[in-house]
């Protein structure tokens, strides 16, 4: 019988016989933990392990940026945890200076094709962008993970989501993903890998790619995949990688739990309502809503391309006169990629805040919260009560973001 | 060996409309400002003290009581706090029609029972659960009776991974018994 991707990437990591639903016991290439859930791995292991080394230190890793530099004390407390623990077992640190752990591991060619990786991220499954299998687990999972290199597993089933037709030209990779996101909701690809076909992705950027498979988290799936990818893309993450990219394609004959069709033939801008991410609307239907603050970054939105999409629509204009713009750049590298092509200066004149790299506003603190009856519209990947404060947020692409704070309400760049 | 039968008091998370609350995520069950306390101990006040109807949990909820909640319950981030404030407060069950896949694997490793009960609604809508209910669930065959209205009913048992690791006291133990940790 054939296999979908994710059965290939389990059964190259593993003994067992894989099929879905059975428990396997996987080796996992990267184990890595955040400046979350990692001073609580550091606590398991020396309660648990001692002074017993990790399994593989060149296959272990922290990533801070949750919260970069410390805002708070507890904070700047806990990433010295990990830091004194890292230099004792020889384990690298991608410190508060290098932005969102996901992003690094795929810059820094440590998420590859076919590669197992998992981290205190729950949207670590992002990495399906390059066709790597990335999961995102607790601290218990985690501690384990840097003592054995191995996890249990239970294979998933797959679905997959067939994209037809085109969007209009007016929308963007996370359009397309509030959409798929609001016809999967929370169920149908709940506990499932995910494998989206269809022309669109013919014409996705390693960026779009990374938007749309963050958002399988929100849809309740265990990993997303795109097998369709053109040449640039290709490309690209050869040129983060160092090796040809070979991704796994699924078998003719490889058994889905389900085909889902969705027709996003002429799409329009959507924005999520507080406080489901899946709660999905046209951006038309909404433009009655002041807007008190903006935020452009995170996992899902957090590239060049996506903040290069927003200058695009601020040059030239300024935000409102009472509203804020945030923009925090994913990495290290995509701050350096905006500061020469000029894009920054854009932003700056635009009067957009712009911080250092790291998770920005979708983290508690790094670049502010929301107050009771404050709105914020952002690119982030969840709009959960009181996440990000006391105010309401919504979550669209960067057009809309950057358009919305021009505005002072929700629109887009037609509206301008 | 772990308790093959555990017994508790229920607590059923329903909102206004009388109905299990769905998709309760993980910022609800533990909020993001608490995420630096590390200590077990001090995390049980914070069980779903951002849950609308239910911020009081902690005060009201006893060790062995049971939790039952709607379909998905602990979607969002890889938080272990939110198992671990149910730890803490000495919750000794989490019934639902389904879990978060993170939360799920979490509250395994960690030797909290977990138990999926995919016709739980049906059994919420002909009221034959009702906060405040004794339940008895055997966590290896399935089997559930509810004392106070002594009616039977069946939840999944556990797979039989979830199982050694329950036995064992959480994936720590599990991995020193000579199972996989090594």
């Amino acid at each position: 019988m054939g296999k979908t991707i994710i059965e290939k990437i389990i059964q190259d990591h593993t003994q067992d016989e894989v099929s879905p639903g059975r428990i396997v016991w996987m080796d996992l290439d990267v184990r890595t933990a955040r400046d979350f859930g990692g001073p609580n791995v550091v606590k398991n292991f020396e309660r648990e392990y001692g002074e017993i080394p990790v399994e593989n230190p060149r296959k272990t890793f922290f990533t801070f940026d949750l919260c970069v530099p410390a805002c708070s004390l507890k904070y700047a407390e806990n990433q010295q945890v990990c830091r004194l623990f890292a230099r004792k077992k020889g384990i690298r640190i991608f410190d508060v200076d290098s932005g969102i752990g996901s992003h690094v591991l795929i810059e820094e060619g440590l998420a590859r094709a076919r590669r197992t990786v998992v981290g205190t991220d729950s949207h670590m499954n992002i990495l399906g962008a390059v066709s790597c299998f990335g999961q995102g687990m607790g601290d218990v999972d985690i501690t384990f993970a840097f003592k054995t290199g191995k996890t249990w597993f239970e294979v998933p089933e797959t679905v997959k989501v067939v994209i037809e037709g085109i969007p209009s030209s007016s929308t963007g990779a996370k359009d397309l993903a509030l959409f798929i996101l609001k016809n999967l909701g929370t169920k149908k690809a709940a506990l499932k890998a995910v494998e989206f076909t269809g022309d669109v992705f013919r014409r996705f950027a390693l960026s779009d790619r990374i938007t749309l498979c963050s958002m399988v988290t929100e849809m309740a799936g265990i990993i997303g995949f795109i097998p369709e990818f053109d040449a640039s893309v290709e490309k690209q993450i050869e040129g983060f990688m160092g090796v040809p990219y070979e991704p796994y394609a699924a078998d003719g004959d490889a058994v889905y739990a389900d085909t889902i069709r969705i027709n996003a033939a002429g799409l329009v801008p959507q924005v999520s309502v507080p406080f489901l991410p899946h709660k999905v609307e046209d951006v038309a239907c909404l433009t009655e809503i002041p807007i008190d603050t903006g935020f452009i970054g995170s996992c899902t939105n957090g590239r060049t391309e996506d903040i290069a999409r927003a200058a695009r629509v601020l040059k030239g204009r300024k935000v409102k006169d009472g509203v804020s713009l945030k923009i925090v750049p994913a990495t290290r590298r995509v701050y350096r990629e905006l500061l020469e092509n000029g894009i920054l200066e854009n932003l700056f004149m635009s009067g957009a805040i712009i911080s250092n790299p790291g998770c920005g506003g979708c983290a508690e603190g790094h670049i502010g919260l929301t107050g009771s009856g404050e709105t914020q519209v952002s690119t982030g990947n969840r709009n959960f009560e009181g996440k990000q404060g006391k105010g309401r947020t919504y979550l669209a692409g960067p057009e809309v973001v950057a358009a919305s704070c021009i505005l002072g309400r929700m629109g887009t760049p037609e509206d301008l | 060996m772990a308790e093959k039968t555990i017994r508790g008091k229920i607590w059923m998370l329903t909102g206004t409309d009388g109905n299990l609350i769905e998709d309760i995520d993980t910022d609800q069950i533990y909020h993001n400002a608490f995420l630096h306390i590390t200590d077990i101990s001090q995390m049980g006040a914070y069980a779903l003290g951002n849950l609308e109807g239910w911020k009081d949990f902690s005060r009201k909820a006893s060790a062995g009581d049971f939790v039952v909640a709607g379909r998905n319950f602990g979607a969002g981030s890889s938080r272990q706090q939110a198992v671990d404030c149910f730890l803490a407060l000495g919750i000794s069950l989490i019934l639902a029609p389904s879990f978060g896949a993170i939360y799920f694997r979490n509250a395994v490793n960690s030797g909290f029972p977990v138990i999926k009960c995919p016709a739980l609604k049906d059994f919420v809508a002909s009221q034959q659960l009702k906060t405040g209910d004794i339940l008895y669930i055997n966590l290896k065959t399935g089997e559930a009776r509810n004392e106070i209205r002594d009616t039977l009913f069946s939840v999944e048992p556990m797979s039989r991974v979830q199982e050694e690791i329950y036995d064992a006291g959480g994936l720590f133990l599990y991995g020193k018994s000579g199972n996989r940790g090594k």
